[in-house]
């Protein structure tokens, strides 16, 4: 197998006297999915935070393509090449689809003060990435408040993808979606792992992880249950796991460590 | 499911008709408002209102309003409100007054003196904005009564107990800047008009409309200006996105705190020109100047498709809202109707233009 992207090993993340992190290690290759599971608490927001450079660890180490690499904050690691689609979306709905995905990230053309926004190339972009993604819009103009849960997930992935990411972080994005955008998210997942990204696909529903993913890794307590490859767990399994982790961990808990 | 990208367009989706997509311009309300005022003048108000001369009678006041309307479009657009634009406008005539009559500096001083001092205030109401945290409606509020009173006291100051300060013609006698902010523009080529009797002109062969007042030129360039950044850089995206969610458009890597602020810096810049040009006009500055204007400009903005909330609207709709309340201000003189009707209709007016909004917006983000 290839080199791992990116390389957690052994994370620690303190928040004054409570323990969110207690060494957990994981790692993401390059077109592959690894799950990220673990129920309400276990530490997965505190994790890809970590990942992202929002958090700073407190102890362990973060390899980047194999160098280890402390992120400062979240434009440190996106620059890296570590995008991360929270559940909010970093998306404005009453914003244009175009204005939506290059916000911040303008293309330009002209020079001095004729510099301006390059709408026509953005549109064509946009529509394009889209399309390649299976959503036909109606136009790039369209606001994105017009479109679907599952669609503005979609329109997130693919300007991370579109801005070069290597590693995509997706934060339960089918947590709120109906049956049908549920699996376009999932093909749309497929499609990106087919381009050779790296990716982490945070949530708590067993049957979505097993739709896609290659590895899974269950969080709980803010410790990891260990890691399966794919075809070497069942559902009940990776259920129980998450599960019987939370009657583990209830035994622990008087000594803390919960988020 | 749809794994295979197509471009098959979606069954479910009719096409757009013409109305349906003209509705979604932010500016729509404000052409449509400027059209019916002046149907309703046409029908109402004596025909000289419709001459050059009246054209450009209700253009000027307009076109005053306006500057600090496009201004409060744009802050708005970005999220934030300043009421105190209109204190500013006396503030600023106080100090640029000042400078010209008490301390005789010349303009190509004087004027960017009052820029960089109104580049200054308008920091300083954004940066209380941004690091507290607290609603701009409520920081500028504070900054109409510091403003309006700094300039009475001010006033008193420089002219010894009165609250106007005289003798700004005398001083700018002859100064090659004053033609850009006061007066006709183009006297040449509207004596040339009348001469090939084209316009009106009075007995003695002077035409009637002497030239376009400058403030209107002011006002078309900063309307084009406002809009061409709004709709055509990077900036003007920038200004979209801190109004319609300042936190995403940050994650987005957005410099939210730079665009607002330089958003507050250009409203007092607007409120500057504003100032410099109704100074030299009247040639006096006066504590009274703008009053209430900021919540014209709202008003004006408003009407021009902005939204409260912010994220949404456009200059070229706050051009064409100040044209309504300059044609409907001026326009009742030339009616046998009451002047002060056009109070009823500025509130009429605000209250229409925010539910006609409202709707606009369920339609744009597909609100059901």
């Amino acid at each position: 197998m290839s080199e791992p992207i990116v390389h957690m090993e052994n994370i620690e993340k303190h928040f004054g006297n409570v323990i969110a992190l207690a060494g957990v290690s994981f790692d993401v290759r390059a077109s592959e999915c690894h799950c990220l599971l673990g129920d309400n608490g276990a530490g997965k927001s505190t994790f890809i935070k970590t990942m992202s450079g929002v958090h700073k660890p407190t102890a362990g180490e973060i390899f980047f393509e194999g160098k280890p690499m402390s992120f400062g904050s979240p434009r440190d690691s996106m620059e890296a090449g570590i995008a991360t689609v929270y559940q909010d979306l970093a998306m404005i709905p009453l914003m244009s689809v175009t204005r939506n995905f290059f916000m911040g990230r303008e293309p330009t053309k002209g020079r001095g003060l004729l510099k301006r926004f390059d709408t026509e190339e953005a549109n064509k972009i946009t529509v394009e990435e889209m399309r390649k993604m299976g959503i036909n819009l109606r136009g790039p103009d369209q606001a994105v408040g017009t479109l679907s849960g599952g669609e503005r997930q979609t329109v997130a992935i693919s300007r991370a993808v579109y801005f070069g990411a290597k590693v995509l972080i997706l934060d339960e994005p089918t947590s709120a979606l109906g049956v049908r955008q549920t699996s376009n998210v999932l093909a749309t997942i497929d499609r990106v792992r087919n381009q050779g990204i790296g990716i982490v696909f945070i949530t708590h529903n067993v049957r979505h992880a097993l739709a896609v993913g290659d590895r899974f890794t269950v969080l709980n307590r803010g410790k990891t249950l260990g890691t399966a490859k794919k075809g070497e767990i069942t559902p009940e399994e990776l259920q129980d796991l998450m599960a019987g982790g939370q009657e583990m961990a209830q035994l622990e808990g008087s000594l803390g460590g919960t988020v | 499911m749809a794994t295979e990208a197509t471009a098959v367009t979606d069954e479910r989706i009719k096409d757009e008709t013409f109305f349906a997509r003209m509705m979604k311009k932010p500016e729509l309300g404000a052409i449509a408002g400027v059209i019916l005022v002046t149907v309703f003048f046409l029908f109402t108000a004596d025909s000289a209102m419709f001459t050059l001369a009246g054209f450009m009678n209700f253009m000027s006041p307009a076109a005053q309003l306006g500057i600090l309307a496009i201004g409060a479009a744009l802050l708005m657009i970005g999220g934030e409100f300043d009421l105190s634009v209109g204190s500013m406008v006396a503030f600023f005539g106080l100090f640029f007054g000042a400078c010209v009559v008490t301390f005789g500096v010349p303009l190509i001083i004087a004027i960017p003196a009052t820029f960089v001092f109104a580049g200054i205030v308008g920091a300083i109401n954004g940066q209380i904005v941004l690091r507290t945290g607290l609603p701009s409606f409520i920081v500028t509020l504070a900054f109409l009564f510091i403003f309006r009173g700094l300039s009475l006291v001010g006033l008193k100051w420089a002219t010894g107990g009165s609250t106007q300060l005289r003798g700004v013609r005398d001083a700018v006698e002859g100064d090659f800047l004053a033609p850009f902010f006061s007066g006709d523009a183009f006297p040449g080529f509207f004596t040339m008009l009348a001469n090939m009797d084209l316009i009106d002109k009075f007995k003695n062969g002077t035409p009637k409309v002497q030239g376009i007042p400058v403030e209107i030129l002011w006002f078309v360039l900063v309307a084009l200006l406002a809009t061409y950044v709004l709709l055509k850089t990077p900036v003007g995206n920038w200004i979209f996105a801190s109004g319609g969610d300042a936190n995403a458009a940050s994650n987005s890597g957005v410099p939210v705190r730079n665009v607002k602020l330089g958003l507050f810096m250009l409203t007092a810049f607007c409120a500057t020109l504003v100032a410099i040009i109704t100074v030299l006009d009247s040639g006096s500055t006066d504590a009274r100047r703008g009053f209430q204007k900021e919540f014209e400009a709202i008003i004006a903005a408003v009407i021009g498709g902005c939204l409260l909330t912010g994220g949404y609207g456009s200059a070229i709709g706050a051009f064409f809202g100040s044209i309504i309340f300059g044609m409907v201000l001026i326009g009742l003189t030339y009616t046998q109707i009451d002047q002060d009707w056009y109070l009823v209709f500025l509130g009429g007016m605000l209250l229409i233009a925010v539910l006609f909004n409202n709707m606009i917006r369920k339609r744009v983000t597909g609100e059901r």
